[in-house]
């Protein structure tokens, strides 16, 4: 039977890892590749990154480390394809064609791309037909508009569209989406659990796998989510990178209570050169 | 050495990324004269059946593969489309001719109810001992992506199952030639397993 899935989600900024809270406060955490590192180790399902870099460029400074200087995502993406045998999404100031290519040619599995289908819906489909449904995630933001009402909002959350979460997740799946990655901006960074009425709505609206994302604060909002609505996976950003064995941990929780994922399991560490 | 045809149907880093971190460096190459030189040969692949055969044919690689690995016997792995493209034939964007050196046909997955694409981690079950799955437990999880699959006129071709909507053929195999329907270099412990199993068998 196929698996549901727990997938972390690195948020990247100007080359580094960030922490999030309502779209708009981030911390530093460091070196992306680390984390990839021990993300893997611990058996994580999938990766996604969201490159969220608005202006500059990739000061990762690690020149003091010996390492060599990374310029742009692509490079981070080969580092990252390097560390771990598992499917990794890209996201983030993707607007042609040639930007998949050129993500997927450097080791990404799929893309994630949220602002330009807003702006241009046959995007999807033309992106589908040349490289595949399956690699093809668009994710919708969406923030509280009313009482049981959302909005989708584009350009990271910045600017309403006008769009309501359901009936978009409907449009992307019939130009050729192949999974809807939906973030609720008011959970984001609150650690008060995934907005299931949401998550619940834009899952029973399409028949494509739904991703949830936004709030997690314990794991027990993993099983919410998983057994209060039809998501296929449930996604998380900071929460992974509070605790040692994170990953390990969250799906040893589900494991234990029966959700369908695969077995907790450990890696063992190696040495990369 | 271990040689990965490039074909430009997708995936080649990771695929090259997986045989790197058990421990061999391969060869990536486009060049079906470097086949001659290869102890193994890998044919990854993601896409359409038909636009594979085609590629395959024009690079040339359909008559080097036949000599390499019908003749020479050099063992074989196709991965997704690579293990999809040793059947007869495929029935994507119509109907085409495969390498054929597993009698079998490739047909669109009938999953009622279920998305096609099958995207995922789903696990297999060994139908037949084989050495490229040796010490792959029952339960074993691997990375599906694929809406195609392979119905072996042979049922002793197919090594192991899966199920989604319906029961397809994970892995099949015949004799130096072996094909899997999952992606062992996105499969972590048990894709690396399986390559490792795969560079045990013996030339």
């Amino acid at each position: 039977m196929k698996k549901n899935r727990l997938i972390p989600v690195l948020l990247l900024k100007n080359g580094w890892l960030v922490q999030s809270k309502s779209f708009q406060r981030y911390q530093n955490l460091g070196d992306p590749i680390t984390s990839v590192r021990r993300l893997s180790n611990w058996a994580s399902d999938e990766l996604i990154f969201l490159d969220m870099t608005r202006e500059g460029g990739y000061d990762m400074r690690r020149d003091d480390k010996g390492h060599p200087n990374r310029h742009d995502i692509l490079e981070i993406i080969e580092d990252v394809s390097k560390e771990c045998l598992m499917p990794i999404a890209i996201g983030g100031r993707i607007r042609t064609l040639t930007d998949i290519m050129v993500r997927l040619a450097s080791g990404a599995d799929k893309v994630c791309v949220n602002t330009k289908p807003l702006e241009d819906p046959a995007f999807i489909t033309e992106a589908a037909r040349e490289y595949g449904s399956q690699c093809i995630i668009i994710s919708i933001d969406a923030k509280v508009s009313g009482e049981g009402r959302w909005e989708v909002y584009k350009d990271g959350g910045k600017v309403a569209t006008g769009r309501d979460p359901e009936s978009w997740a409907r449009e992307v799946e019939s130009r050729g989406a192949g999974e809807i990655l939906i973030n609720c901006i008011d959970r984001d960074g609150a650690r008060t659990g995934y907005d299931l009425d949401l998550v619940g709505r834009v899952s029973d609206a399409v028949s494509i796998p739904v991703i949830a994302m936004g709030g997690v604060g314990e794991w027990e909002h993993f099983a919410e989510a998983l057994s209060r609505t039809k998501a296929d996976a449930v996604a998380a950003a900071n929460i992974f990178h509070y605790y040692d064995q994170s990953v390990y941990l969250a799906k040893k929780y589900l494991h234990d209570r029966n959700f369908n994922v695969r077995a907790p399991d450990l890696i063992p560490v190696e040495v990369t050169t | 050495m271990i040689a990965i045809i490039d074909y430009e149907m997708g995936n080649l880093k990771s695929v090259a990324n997986a045989f790197k971190a058990v421990g061999v460096e391969p060869c990536i190459t486009r060049d079906p004269s470097e086949l001659s030189a290869a102890d193994r040969i890998v044919l990854p692949g993601v896409g359409a059946f038909g636009n594979g055969m085609e590629r395959l044919r024009r690079l040339g690689f359909v008559r080097a593969l036949e000599e390499n690995v019908r003749e020479k016997k050099k063992p074989f792995l196709g991965i997704c489309l690579g293990m999809q493209l040793l059947a007869t034939k495929g029935f994507e964007f119509g109907e085409h001719a495969g390498l054929g050196w597993i009698e079998g046909e490739v047909r669109r997955l009938e999953s009622p109810d279920l998305p096609v694409p099958h995207v995922g981690w789903n696990d297999v079950a060994v139908t037949q001992s084989s050495p490229l799955l040796e010490g792959i437990g029952d339960k074993a999880d691997f990375y599906f992506v694929h809406s195609y699959h392979f119905e072996a006129a042979q049922p002793d071709s197919v090594t192991a199952t899966c199920e989604y909507g319906q029961r397809f053929a994970a892995s099949v195999s015949h004799g130096n030639i072996f094909g899997v329907q999952f992606h062992p270099e996105k499969s972590q412990k048990a894709g690396k397993h399986l390559l490792e199993n795969f560079l045990r068998i013996s030339a």
